[in-house]
Parts: C-alpha cells; sequence; structure tokens
C-alpha cells in the first residue's frame, strides 16, 4: 500500500481527491476517477515523472451500469517497474478527453476503444475505426453485439490520410504523387498497408492502415472459457506462440492466487527463450530479405526448422504448439528433452554468429540501416515502445530484469541495448538477445528441478487421462472441471510478460463464470506501428520499407 | 545409353527411307497427344503466388525453406505479383475487409490459374467463427484444393500441391472456377 499512499498525498494538492477511489486488489495498484478529471490526471502523472509510460487503453462494457463503460489506463514506470491502473466511467452518449497531450501513444488505442465500444475521445483529431472494415456498423466488443454476426465488406477505401495540424486531411494534394502500398505486397508481410505522398522519392506524408487480419480474438475470448482461450492466444504472435501461451496462463494464474511448480517454470523459461530466438530469426531474415538478401532467410530459417523439430518432440505441433495450461504445462518434456536443447545450442550459437557475420558485417547491408529514421529515446518512451525497438534506442528495459518472474533474477544474462535508435541497432539487439536467450536456456537446462510438471488443483488443472480412465474419483474430477469449467473469483488483473517484440500484456477481467469477462492485449507492435508515418516522413521509400521490417510487426497481434 | 541405340540404328551405317528415319527418331523423340504435354509442362512449372496473411505464411515459408524445399515440385519461383503467377496459395485467415483485396488479386491472374486454400481460416473461417472473419475465402474465389490444419504441415501442404498436379495432368474439370463470378460484380 506504500505506493498508493505516495500517490494519494502527491495528487492531493491538485486534485480533489474525495472523488477518488485507491484500491490494490491481486497485487495491482487501481485509481478509480471522475472522467473529467482524467486529461489532467494523466499529464500530471507524466510530468511530474511518476509515470512515463502509457502501456494500454481499453474499454470494458458493463450494459447493465447507469454509466456503461470503463476507459482503463494502464500506466508503467520505468525507474521502479510500478504500474497503476487508472479507471473512468463513461456513459453511453458521453465522452471523454482524450489523453493525447499526455501521451502520443495513446492514439490508436483511443481509436480501438472507440471502433470496439463506440467510446467517444474528445480532442482526438482522428477518431475513426481502426480494426473493423469501414461498411461495419455497430460496435463488436459490446455485450450485445453477437460474436457470429457477420457484415461483410464490398469494397476497400482509397488512399486516405490523418488530420493532422497544418495538412489537409484526406484532400490529396495535386503537386505529389499518391502511392499506395499493400495489403497484398511482399514488403507489407502480407496485411499491413501504407499509403503515401511522394515527392520524387522522398515521402511527404504517409498513413497506415491497419485490421486486415482483425480476427477478434477479444470476442472470442469471451465466448470460450478459460483453457479454450490458449489455442487463440497461440494465433497472436504466431512467430513465437509458446510465449503467449505462457503470457495468458501467467495472467490468469495470478488471478487465481496460485504459483505453478519450479519444473513448470524452468520449462516456460526454456519455451519462451527458444520462441525469442526462432521470432528474432524471422525478424532478421525476413528483414533482411526485404532489403534484398535472399541468403539469410534462407540461413536462418534452417536454424528455425531445428527448434520447431525440439517444439514437436514436446507436444507433437510446430508452430502454433499450445503447450501451456492453466496451472502448468500440458504434459511433461520427454526422456532427454533437455539434452536436446543443449545440444541445439551449441548449434544457434554457431549459426548466430554467422548470421551476425553475414547481415551486421555485410557493406550494403550497413548502408542501408545505419542512421537511417532513427527514434529518440524521448519519443520511443512517447509512444510506448517496449522490447527491442526500444532498447535500441538505448534504454534499458527489460521486464525479465525490472519486474523479474519464474526466475529470471537467478539467472545471469545481459541486456543489450543500442545507442542510436536507427534500424541497424534494432538489429544488432535482436542478435545480440539470441546470444542472450542461449545463455538463459543453457543455465536452465543444467539445472532442471525435479518434482510435478503442473499443479494438482482439481477446480484448475484437468486429471491424468490414466486416472480419468483409471479410477472413479479422476473421472468424476475430469466431468466436474469440464462441465463447471475453471472459474477463477470476480476482480481483475494485469500482467505482463516480455515478449519478443516487448511487453506482452493481458488485462483479464473475471465475473467469476467460466468465460473471460473481458481480456484485453496489450500488443508489442500495435504501439509500435502506430508512431511509422511520424518515423518515416521526410525519409526515402526504399527506408520506409527498411523501417516497417525492422519494426517486426506480426499482424496476427497487432489486429487481434 | 542413347549412345548405343544411336550407334546401332541403321540411320548412321546408310540406310535410308521412312523407316530409317521412323527408327532414328525413336532414339530421341517421344510422340503424345498436344494437350498431355502441355498439362506436364504447366503441373511441374507452377509459380505460386503466397498470399500469407498469418500463421499459415509461416509454416508456407517452411516449405520454401532450405528443409522442405518445394522446388523440387517444380514450384519454387514463388511470384509476389499476380500477373505473373498461375497459383493462388491463400495461406492464413481472409477477414471481411481483405475479401474485396483477394478477389482482386485473383481477377489479376492470367490463365490458367489454380487456388489452393491452406489451413483450416482460408478453407471455413477455421475457429474463428466470429464477426470479422469470412468463413471460407471459398465464399469469394474459387478453390481448387483445401489443406486442413491449423496450420497445416509442410508435408500436408506438399500433398496438397501434388493432388493439384494430379488435376493438372488428368484435366479433371472444375465446374466451381468455370461457373465462378465475382460476388461484387
Amino acid at each position: 500500500m506504500n505506493k498508493l499512499e505516495t500517490l494519494k498525498q502527491n495528487l492531493a494538492g491538485q486534485f480533489n481527491i474525495a472523488n477518488y477511489k485507491f484500491t490494490h486488489a491481486v497485487g495491482d495498484d487501481v485509481l478509480e476517477v471522475p472522467k473529467e478529471d482524467v486529461p489532467k490526471l494523466l499529464m500530471h502523472l507524466r510530468e511530474s515523472g511518476q509515470f512515463d509510460f502509457l502501456m494500454d487503453v481499453c474499454g470494458v462494457d458493463y450494459p447493465q451500469r447507469e454509466k456503461r463503460f470503463d476507459v482503463v489506463y494502464h500506466l508503467f514506470s520505468s525507474k521502479d517497474a510500478s504500474r497503476l491502473r487508472v479507471k473512468a466511467q463513461v456513459g453511453e452518449n458521453e465522452s471523454i478527453g482524450t489523453a493525447l497531450p499526455a501521451y502520443r501513444g495513446a492514439d490508436w488505442f483511443e481509436r480501438e476503444a472507440y471502433d470496439m465500444f463506440g467510446i467517444k475521445f474528445e480532442g482526438h483529431p482522428n477518431l475513426r475505426k481502426i480494426l473493423t472494415h469501414h461498411q461495419f456498423v455497430g460496435h463488436p466488443l459490446r455485450k450485445d453485439y453477437d460474436a457470429n454476426l457477420n457484415q461483410s465488406c464490398t469494397t476497400s477505401l482509397p488512399i486516405h490520410f490523418n488530420n493532422e495540424p497544418g495538412s489537409p486531411g484526406d484532400v490529396l494534394n495535386d503537386k505529389y504523387v499518391p502511392l499506395n502500398i499493400g495489403p497484398a505486397h511482399t514488403a507489407m508481410h502480407g496485411t499491413l498497408r501504407v499509403m503515401a505522398e511522394m515527392d520524387g522519392e522522398t515521402i511527404v506524408r504517409c498513413n497506415n492502415e491497419i485490421g486486415y487480419l482483425h480476427r477478434c480474438f477479444e470476442k472470442m475470448a469471451e465466448t470460450h472459457p478459460y483453457n479454450q482461450v490458449i489455442p487463440y492466444t497461440d494465433r497472436l504472435n504466431y512467430c513465437s506462440a509458446p510465449m503467449n501461451n505462457i503470457g495468458y496462463c501467467k495472467t490468469v494464474e495470478r488471478l487465481l492466487g496460485v504459483e505453478i511448480p519450479p519444473k513448470a517454470q524452468a520449462m516456460r523459461v526454456i519455451l519462451a527463450e527458444l520462441s525469442r530466438i526462432i521470432d528474432h530469426t524471422i525478424a532478421i531474415g525476413t528483414g533482411a530479405m526485404d532489403l534484398g538478401a535472399l541468403t539469410s532467410f534462407f540461413y536462418m530459417f534452417g536454424l528455425r526448422e531445428q527448434v520447431y523439430g525440439l517444439f514437436e518432440k514436446l507436444c507433437g505441433a510446430r508452430l502454433t504448439v499450445s503447450m501451456t495450461r492453466v496451472g502448468g504445462m500440458a504434459q511433461d518434456a520427454p526422456e532427454g528433452w533437455f539434452d536436446e536443447v543443449l545440444a541445439l545450442c551449441k548449434e544457434i550459437r554457431k549459426g548466430t554468429d554467422e548470421m551476425a557475420a553475414l547481415v551486421l558485417d555485410n557493406k550494403i547491408f550497413i548502408q542501408r540501416t545505419r542512421g537511417i529514421c532513427p527514434v529518440s529515446a524521448q519519443d520511443a518512451i512517447q509512444w510506448g515502445y517496449t522490447g527491442p525497438m526500444l532498447r535500441a534506442c538505448g534504454v534499458n528495459l527489460d521486464l525479465r530484469k525490472a519486474q523479474p518472474y519464474y526466475g529470471y533474477d537467478a539467472l545471469d544474462f545481459d541486456v543489450p541495448v543500442g545507442t542510436s535508435g536507427d534500424i541497424y541497432d534494432r538489429y544488432l539487439v535482436r542478435f545480440e538477445e539470441m546470444r542472450q536467450s542461449v545463455r538463459i536456456i543453457e543455465q536452465v537446462c543444467k539445472n532442471v528441478p525435479g518434482g510435478d510438471y503442473t499443479i494438482r488443483d482439481k477446480g484448475i488443472v484437468l486429471p491424468e487421462k490414466k486416472d480419468v480412465y483409471g479410477n472413479i474419483e479422476g473421472l468424476m474430477n475430469h466431468f466436474m472441471l469440464i462441465i463447471k469449467g475453471l472459474r477463477p473469483p470476480v476482480g481483475e488483473v494485469y500482467d505482463a510478460t516480455e515478449a519478443a517484440n516487448g511487453e506482452l500484456g493481458f488485462y483479464l477481467v473475471s465475473d467469476g463464470s467460466a468465460n473471460p469477462y473481458r481480456l484485453k492485449v496489450r500488443p508489442p507492435c500495435f504501439a509500435i506501428y502506430q508512431s511509422y508515418p511520424t518515423v518515416v516522413k521526410g525519409a526515402m521509400l526504399a527506408d520506409a520499407i527498411a523501417t516497417i521490417a525492422s519494426m517486426n510487426l506480426i499482424a496476427g497481434e497487432l489486429d487481434r | 545409353m542413347h549412345n548405343d541405340q544411336v550407334q546401332g540404328s541403321p540411320s548412321h551405317q546408310g540406310a535410308t527411307g521412312t523407316q530409317a528415319v521412323d527408327d532414328m527418331s525413336r532414339s530421341f523423340a517421344f510422340t503424345s497427344r498436344l494437350d498431355a504435354l502441355v498439362a506436364w509442362g504447366r503441373k511441374n512449372s507452377l509459380w505460386p503466388m503466397p498470399y500469407g496473411t498469418a500463421c499459415c505464411g509461416i509454416e508456407f515459408m517452411s516449405v520454401m525453406g532450405p528443409k522442405y524445399d518445394l522446388a523440387r515440385f517444380g514450384a519454387e519461383v514463388a511470384r509476389f505479383s499476380p500477373r505473373q503467377a498461375d497459383l493462388l496459395v491463400v495461406a492464413g485467415t481472409i477477414t471481411e475487409k481483405m475479401a474485396p483485396v483477394i478477389t482482386r488479386i485473383y481477377q489479376q491472374m492470367l490463365e490458367p490459374k489454380y487456388v489452393i486454400s491452406m489451413g483450416a481460416c482460408a478453407s471455413s473461417g477455421g475457429f474463428y467463427r466470429a464477426y470479422h472473419v469470412l468463413q471460407g475465402v471459398d465464399k469469394v474465389i474459387p478453390v481448387d484444393v483445401y489443406i486442413p490444419g491449423c496450420p497445416p504441415t509442410p508435408e500436408a501442404v506438399m500433398d496438397g500441391i501434388m493432388a493439384l498436379q494430379r488435376m493438372i495432368a488428368t484435366h479433371q474439370p472444375r465446374p466451381w472456377k468455370d461457373n465462378w463470378k465475382s460476388p461484387y460484380e
């Protein structure tokens, strides 16, 4: 409660805190305020240096309540890794002030809340749809919207731009050439669309449209029991699926108040670090491919295939593994698996060094990336950058160090940081992170703790199949858990892990039923990609392609 | 092997007439129906356009990658322009927002053209029975081969491509394609 008391004293002079509600629930500090105070409060929290990151803005719908919506802000401080959740109630026909003056990173998050719930943010210059298509009527995450209600789309929007001060919005300028790239373009990784106005080879202004892979993850989570959400999380960042499983299960476990056994923790750490490695191989491989180097892609994929082999041995799947369960892992590792991981570590180390020599020392690569479209540390924090993109700007923030979980604090590894925040540094950081991940895996694999791979609480974890078919108690527990479902207590929690792209946060609201009431994902590349038009403004077109590749945008988690 | 036959053939010994020409041609030529020859060429030189939108796109990269190497099936030339490709591989979820785009891409491809729907999402919407997901890409474009899986293994993708090759080789009728009309016209 100490931090909350300090905050109370700090706010007492400037705000009417008699209306405020300070609570500490499930390990999170929560501050409920009237909606009128939100913009001023957020500005104060940032300017006084208490919370430099706005991690997430989202809505929650309570149709029975007088004021229907909650707008929830998640703040983070890089100084002491403390978090604060600010909540305000907004009625259906009311609006709330935008958080944009305080945090630029609120831009897309507020647009998403508008798209999903119809919450209006006063003062937001581009409050338009972001994920659903332009012919979509209604707001899908409201509780009265049926998850099955498809609305078809017949056209694509023409080239359009954001309303920025000093620029004419959607009106095209005759002097410049409008250019549309994507969504079906190689460099756009399948589902991104970039629209630009070009003066020769230079981008005068630029806008990016997303939502081409909006698969309604959050609505699906609300209509499925807790354990059935796990396969959906696989498909968020499909390049490193186990990390999403881990992030989601960790959140539910925190709400349940259970701690998983040491062996499950060790397996999760190994899976997470292997995923980090293969995620970076894709980022580097396709990044170099976008710059014209196909060789690196083939090299990197060779490495990736070997890791797939390990996943296959563990669970039978290659890409979307769904290996974790709430309470631990789905099954134990096969005999000798940890030794195989150790053996592969040597290969990965060798392959990484080879690739680093091939890519980072390549003259063309250096000239295409060094000093191109740099982002300053200050801007990066304002936008809500996390992960390798943030560290490339020179900010030493890694949740594995700042807010250690699963025994990361006992492991010996370094957090690589860049200096200039340009494209070259981003790849430099990724290569070094791969080496550090190998170090982590080796340390864990050499001392795998014994014991069970999951907790055995019959209200949380299904009994093993041999018990289900072997004795009446097992059969009964299985039946009860399937029928009744896993039911966490009423409450809410925000939990984050350091995924390959940055902070992967899950905000979970439970109403005590078998399905999550609301599950909001805070995807790392969503915050990063919203800065894209600003970052590439004035750059050459080819550099914009290099930038988009270096951001490692995974449409699955970007659009959800 | 061929050399022996050529040396032993009558043409080299100065024989004349149709018999000699016929014998000679047997050493290096064969006869076939023209359409069978064309089909043979088509099936062994499919140029895929990978339309990778999601997880399946990553698995399709594996299929193109060093371990599985689609080049062995004559389909290694991945083209990202629909005008240069004859096989559209829909690898990943197609959302309502994407549907008009992929229809246009399909229309831009030149004949003959084929479509493979890779994975559960492209085939039926998969486990995304949801408000923004197209329930199968065959709602907007004609599909020749469906590959099950979420995502399908590279082996399954190769199986699908071989199934398509058999379809091409045997001139299987494709009414779904012949009767196709753009849903937006």
